[in-house]
């Protein structure tokens, strides 16, 4: 695991992707290596509603120019100073952080990543990580309607993209498990991030197929190092930390 | 050379600067972003009898100026930390410091009792004041006969420096910190949190599983200086200070109120190598202030 550090990235820039969503992409003078699913915790500065860091998924990483890109949800006070972070800005970061996806036996297998939200942001990264190592990767992610799909060139760049929509906007209607890939599905592994129903539907859906399955939690935290204690779950061998024991967690490790 | 070295008790500290219980784990949770041998010592995490698994999730509410939270003791027990954790945390350059926490009298005694057999861990924090456990806890600091009984009982059990970390949770903390003094206390932190609450109202629930946690951060500064003067005022035992301490500037104001030492607790969530900048930072006030020793700041509050 790499040395946890403590830097200042610059802002090289700072868009809206949707009328929520935004794109932040730091430049560091060097970069520790980051494992798809990790994560950073992002101090938000003279902000008196917002004490804590804000933990955020690493969406992309370019080692070659030692910048990183964040994929955002506006949700608050601290996404909004976020957002509002100009070219040139400095924001400071702890990571990486987690345990990150296991991907070191996946070579050359099919894997389907399915994403709900703001949890598609990781798995840029965890689908060009796997795609590189020769892994054939599938994208499947969920919105609500067209209107909220997030711009998607980059995934497609990585691998097939497969998209749901609640209402048929776009892609096939329903939520992500309602889609006729699960029909004759033969993954080595499923991966997800997304909302919680979303994960534990996917959880069920992967259980029937028997295929093995890796989701990253998203829980309230403070430290992100494994000292407070608040982020917790409830896995079969008691409390365990989201940001150090995870925040990817096997399947048959949770009372899912 | 400015001499940042103070005692507390037995106790022989190299700078005032310690971790907060329940704030920085083991330390090796912050190995990567501090040099332990620039600290005055770890306050490891609270460490019971048994196993507890700690309250359900929601354990963390964020509010103006800090965090409540309701871990609720999660710890593998004094066994667990005997066998799997010393053997490491022993080796470290600063003093480990282990946090006794107990929902019994028998248990403290108990749990102290192990922990007195560890060459390696020179001082205990006795806490009688977590606010997030149903039994005991907070119930042993928050009357002076009950206050006064556990440290009685703990003093029996263990040979080494002594710490009593109280509560805030009171009407009148400098009378229990003097019924714990009289016990033989060796020093006492304070404070430990604030019991408060969150709510959402969009969804009419608590923030917290438990409703009621423990506030910190730099919003009960205040509160926890008024705290350390009053009881600075009263006892003639050392006195370490913590309540939102978040930079150097803050470590010097308890100096001042009267503590010898301080704790770092919540800002080490906020920035993982904040200790090493608050002892940079006490250095650079003593020398700017021409002060050769840190005796003379402490309890320095000029009125």
């Amino acid at each position: 695991m790499a040395k946890k550090v403590q830097l200042d990235g610059k802002v090289v820039a700072n868009e809206w992707v949707t009328s929520s969503y935004f794109k932040m992409t730091l430049s560091f003078d060097t970069l520790p290596n980051i494992l798809p699913g990790q994560f950073a915790e992002l101090r938000i500065d003279q902000t008196p509603s917002v004490f804590l860091r804000r933990p955020i998924s690493i969406h992309d990483v370019r080692p070659q120019t030692n910048q990183i890109d964040l994929l955002i949800q506006k949700v608050g006070d601290g996404t909004q100073w976020l957002s509002k972070r100009q070219v040139g800005d400095l924001v400071n970061l702890v990571f990486p952080l987690g345990n990150g996806f296991t991907t070191a036996d996946m070579n050359q297998q099919t894997v389907l990543l399915v994403g709900g939200g703001v949890g598609i942001a990781p798995l840029l990264h965890l689908g060009r990580f796997l795609a590189q190592n020769g892994s054939k990767v599938q994208f499947l992610l969920g919105f609500r309607k067209k209107a909220d799909i997030l711009p998607l060139n980059t995934y497609q760049a990585v691998g097939d993209v497969l998209i749901t929509t609640e209402d048929g906007s776009q892609g096939e209607k329903g939520f992500v498990t309602n889609h006729s890939v699960w029909n004759n599905a033969q993954f080595a592994r499923i991966y997800s991030c997304g909302p919680t129903p979303m994960m534990k539907a996917v959880v069920q859906a992967a259980r029937q197929k028997n295929i093995d399955c890796e989701v990253s939690l998203e829980n309230k935290m403070a430290c992100g190092v494994g000292a407070c204690l608040c982020c917790v779950t409830q896995t079969h061998q008691g409390h365990k930390c989201v940001c150090t024991d995870g925040p990817v967690f096997n399947s048959n490790e949770l009372p899912w | 050379m400015v001499d940042l070295s103070v005692k507390i008790g037995g106790l022989s500290l190299r700078n005032p600067v310690m971790t907060a219980s329940g704030t920085f784990g083991y330390g090796t949770e912050f190995e990567d972003f501090v040099n332990f041998s620039r600290m005055g010592g770890i306050i490891v995490k609270g460490t019971t009898i048994r196993h507890r698994e700690g309250n359900a999730y929601p354990r963390l509410a964020e509010v103006n100026g800090g965090m409540l939270n309701a871990v609720g003791l999660q710890n593998k027990g004094v066994d667990y930390f005997i066998e799997h954790i010393y053997p490491t945390v022993k080796n470290y350059d600063t003093n480990v410091i282990v946090n006794v926490s107990g929902a019994t009298l028998e248990d403290y005694v108990a749990c102290t009792e192990k922990i007195n057999d560890l060459d390696g861990i020179p001082a205990i924090e006795l806490n009688i004041s977590c606010p997030n456990v149903k039994q005991g806890g907070m119930a042993f600091g928050t009357s002076c006969a009950a206050a006064a009984e556990v440290v009685r009982a703990v003093r029996k059990a263990y040979d080494k420096t002594l710490i009593v970390k109280l509560s805030p949770n009171v009407t009148d903390i400098a009378e229990i910190a003097k019924a714990v003094e009289a016990e033989g206390a060796d020093a006492v932190s304070l404070i430990n949190t604030i019991m408060g609450m969150a709510i959402n109202a969009e969804t009419r629930k608590p923030v917290l599983s438990t409703v009621t946690g423990g506030l910190s951060g730099p919003c009960v500064k205040p509160i926890a200086l008024r705290m350390v003067w009053q009881v600075a005022k009263v006892v003639n035992i050392p006195i370490v200070g913590l309540g939102g301490i978040m930079n150097a500037n803050d470590a010097i104001e308890f100096f001042l109120a009267g503590a010898s030492a301080i704790e770092i607790g919540t800002a080490n969530f906020i920035d993982p190598s904040v200790t090493m900048k608050v002892v940079d930072g006490i250095e650079d006030y003593m020398k700017r202030h021409k002060l050769e020793s840190l005796n003379q700041i402490i309890g320095q509050l000029e009125l």
